[in-house]
């Protein structure tokens, strides 16, 4: 197999890859840089725990290969937890009961990061839709909806 | 720092290291010189092995089988049973059960070492549903027995049912069916075994530490101490790592006395759904007896389909029959219930473990004998409502004041029911439908007392203290609400309590983490430990630990199922509204509402949590998580073939908490993690019964369900 040089920016740094260009992202993410706070929860790009940020969109690491990656530029939750707006969401979470078992939260705190980004006072459907990739098996989403708004009025100071 | 008060809105303590992904789950371990591991599976339900033939191993790679357990241990797992093998041996009972763990360094080799290993079947005709092990398919898959059924039980209350039918003036006999649930918590299973020292430690994804320890022991035959269990963060259990685990932990410890280097086994998400436990399906038959408009006696035939090995069937089956009367004082009853045994992955714990299946004929049952009578459901139900000092079906008494009345009062109120349920009618195309349900907290009995005997630990070092329980904490907020129990009696700021993960090697043996249990007699015992420890608090630094003690005047039988089932109940009470698209059959939830009694909540936002959580299992139970299997196999076997509930398909849910609080728990709390799965179920399909204007008898009812439903009508 053919190693190939791929060079990316990773939560705002440029790195390079040396290997198989059919690797998953999520792979060399979690094993080559150990951004363990990318999960997987299903392998097959249904239940969203292993989103990222690939130059600016919500994607599930685990069905893209990593050379589909070369120029991109790629955010993981290690990158997003101390920005301003990811900072926000993740006390936002944490104060409104968002997180139960976890697994699914980084992920979840990603669409919301996204959502956010690009809305401000989103309504409830805007959030539900925002994260309707993203599988939670304990909250029943709830909570994560309405922390969400709680984030959404933080930022804006309301 | 202010202490903490028990109704003080706190966070939790595991929010934010989760949110940041700095919370390290099992597979976010590696260790220097790590090899994996990875399964070989029976392909086949039942045969007989003929040979395993696998590739020449490369360099540092290994082929762990029965053969390399020592002479001195058992191919065992030690469960509440013994049946369950470690490695099967000679046979296979089901599709998926583990002939043998590849290990070596790469993945990818071992996938390919997988594929390539060919065993040789005889293979055998298999019984797979519960119609099958009735009829003995096959013939009998346990050994020295000439029927199927691997556990049985019955209790009365009243009299004997043939007299009691002399005086109805009606009778209504109905069989209802409920399918394989799959738990799908979000990490799937996974463990890795390494050494230190003379001892085996794994790092583990699991509830319960020490069931896991008790289980693989044998396989070695070391005594308990030398096998350690530290508990990682774990995402999700649902009851899906009560017992399994241990299937995991097994063939690891063997292949670690071989290969002395650390090893991990994570399940891909398709293992995971293929070869794992499920919720046990049900067949239910009730027949019933009416007179001037009461049931006044029903006599129930309950089937549970437990697959190859018993794990924990016959405590499901028995909490399945001890909830087959509902929230109902029906004033005579006959139930009896079987536990079948199939060649089917095994079925364990879930979430509800065996109540939710009872809970759903009964639910269903009494509307049917309402709309027979011409009564609201709602009314008809509440009519019939068990009261405290009513009599059980296992002639035990309910304890607390039973609140149903108030709270099926507010949600109808809030949801308007009774203007919808006339205006909707039957057959409309839209329904508002209701149910009743409950759960009885903690083990069975004196289970409590005789088999678990709980003890838990607080330890003070200065000004901080650590709790030192077995609990684990899987998501459902069990390390908060801990802490907020030891820091209120101690009059100290939450802060100041820390509780880590459990180490077998370091904490008591609280018993699992298991049966709504852990509030109620854990919480308990942490709350008995404050107490004295707030008494000699100036002692310096000391150790207070406390053993369960059951409380005088309950008395249990089990050998007759004659007694106190229970201690405690919490009740609920829901109500759903939806809208059925004619054409398609899609259904549209408009509306859910709910009221639970659970005594008092420790900490009212991880309650709401649960309650959100619990009735979105329980929604898409009955409405889209269809798991089937042919000929041994599990039809759906990805998150695409076996869909749960998104943020797209239920409505924000009205949910109100009853307060009663209760005699023996901390703070006056009850159990409530599977209370809250326990019935929102049976409300759907009320309310998709009177939107269609059809009766129907299993779930789930996806829209294929319900247009074989309507056909078939």
């Amino acid at each position: 197999m053919l190693d190939n040089k791929i060079s990316f920016t990773l939560n705002g740094k440029k790195v390079e890859f040396i290997g198989d260009p059919l690797r998953r992202l999520i792979d060399t993410l979690r094993e080559d840089f150990g951004l363990t706070g990318v999960k997987e929860g299903c392998g097959e790009g249904e239940c969203g725990a292993c989103s990222v940020i690939k130059d600016g969109k919500l994607v599930t690491s685990c069905i893209i290969p990593m050379g589909s990656v070369a120029g991109s530029d790629i955010w993981t939750i290690e990158g997003i937890r101390d920005t301003e707006l990811g900072a926000i969401i993740i006390e936002a979470f944490a104060d409104g009961g968002a997180v139960q078992c976890g697994f699914c939260i980084p992920g979840m705190v990603l669409a919301s990061y996204v959502l956010l980004s690009e809305k401000t006072n989103p309504s409830e459907l805007e959030i539900r839709e925002a994260i309707s990739g993203n599988i939670c098996r304990c909250t029943g989403y709830d909570l994560i909806v309405e922390s969400i708004r709680l984030a959404d009025s933080r930022r804006r100071g309301v | 720092m202010a202490a903490t008060r028990i109704d003080d809105k706190i966070r939790r303590s595991d929010a934010l290291s989760k949110a940041r992904g700095e919370a390290k789950y099992v597979s976010d371990y590696f260790f220097d010189g790590m090899l994996y591991a990875m399964m070989l599976r029976s392909t086949e339900a039942r045969a007989d092995i003929v040979g395993i033939t696998h590739p020449v191993l490369p360099e540092g790679y290994y082929f762990i089988t029965a053969d390399d357990i020592p002479e001195n241990g058992v191919n065992s797992l030690h469960m509440i049973g013994k049946d369950w093998r470690c490695f099967a041996s000679g046979d296979v009972k089901y599709v998926g059960e583990t002939i043998g763990l590849f290990v070596g360094p790469s993945r990818a080799v071992l996938k390919s070492l997988v594929e390539n290993t060919k065993v040789e079947y005889a293979v055998k005709e298999a019984a797979v549903s519960i119609d099958d092990a009735i009829a003995v398919k096959g013939g009998a898959i346990l050994p020295e027995k000439d029927n199927d059924v691997m556990c049985q039980l019955y209790c009365q209350k009243g009299r004997e049912m043939d007299d009691v039918f002399k005086d109805a003036d009606m009778t209504l006999s109905e069989t209802f069916e409920t399918g394989f649930q799959e738990h799908v918590h979000l990490e799937t299973n996974g463990a890795i075994v390494t050494e230190e020292g003379d001892s085996y430690v794994f790092y583990i994804s699991a509830q319960c530490p020490f069931y896991v320890r008790k289980s693989v022991a044998g396989l070695l035959g070391l005594p308990l101490d030398k096998v350690i269990v530290r508990q990682t963060v774990t995402g999700g259990a649902f009851g899906g790592k009560e017992h399994f685990p241990d299937v995991l932990a097994g063939p690891l410890l063997v292949a670690e006395s071989k290969i002395h280097k650390p090893i991990k086994l994570i399940f891909d998400r398709e293992e995971d759904m293929e070869f794992s436990v499920k919720r046990h399906p049900s067949k239910v038959i009730y027949k019933s007896a009416i007179k001037d408009g009461k049931l006044i006696g029903t006599k129930g035939t309950i089937y549970y389909n437990c697959g190859a090995y018993l794990s924990a069937s016959y405590v499901v089956l028995q909490r399945g029959v001890f909830h087959a009367n509902g929230v109902y004082d029906i004033p005579n009853t006959y139930l009896e219930g079987y536990g079948m045994a199939t060649n089917t992955f095994p079925s364990d714990a879930f979430r509800g473990f065996g109540a939710p299946q009872t809970l759903f004929a009964i639910e269903m049952h009494m509307s049917h004998i309402a709309r027979r009578l011409g009564i609201d459901p709602a009314d008809f139900k509440k009519s019939m409502f068990i009261k405290k000092g009513g009599e059980t079906v296992t002639n035990g008494h309910v304890v607390e004041e039973v609140m149903l009345n108030d709270m099926f009062d507010n949600i109808a109120k809030e949801s308007d029911y009774y203007r919808k349920s006339r205006e909707y009618g039957y057959g409309s195309g839209r329904g508002i439908g209701v149910s009743f349900y409950n759960h009885g907290g903690a083990f069975t009995g004196n289970g409590e007392q005789a088999i678990i005997k709980a003890h838990a630990r607080l330890k003070k070092s200065g000004e901080k203290v650590t709790i030192e329980v077995g609990s684990t904490e899987m998501g459902q907020g069990f390390q908060t609400s801990l802490r907020k129990i030891a820091a209120t009696v101690l009059e100290i700021p939450i802060e100041d309590v820390d509780y880590p993960n459990p180490d077998t090697s370091i904490v008591p043996d609280s018993g699992p983490t298991a049966a709504s249990r852990s509030t109620m007699v854990v919480g308990k015992l942490i709350e008995r430990c404050a107490i004295e420890m707030k008494e000699r608090w100036n002692e310096g630094d000391f150790s207070v630990e406390k053993e369960y003690e059951h409380p005088e005047g309950f008395p249990w039988d089990q050998e007759t199922f004659r007694g106190d089932a229970y201690l405690g109940y919490g009740w609920g009470a829901a109500i759903v509204e939806l809208e059925i698209d004619r054409r398609t059959n899609e259904v549209l939830v408009k509306g859910v509402w709910t009221s639970h009694e659970i005594g008092k909540a420790i900490d009212e936002l991880i309650v709401h949590g649960q309650i959100n959580g619990g009735v979105i299992q329980s929604l898409g139970y009955a409405s889209m998580e269809k798991m089937e299997n042919k000929n041994g196999h599990f039809k759906q076997t990805s998150m695409s073939d076996y869909v749960i509930p998104t943020s797209m398909d239920f409505p924000k849910q009205y949910y109100h908490i009853q307060e009663n609080p209760y005699q023996f728990g901390p703070f006056g709390a009850k159990g409530m993690g599977e209370l809250v799965f326990n019935g929102v179920d049976a409300a759907y399909v009320d309310a998709l019964e009177r939107a269609i204007g059809k009766e129907v008898y299993k779930i789930p009812l996806p829209p294929e369900d319900i247009e074989e439903a309507l056909e078939n009508a």
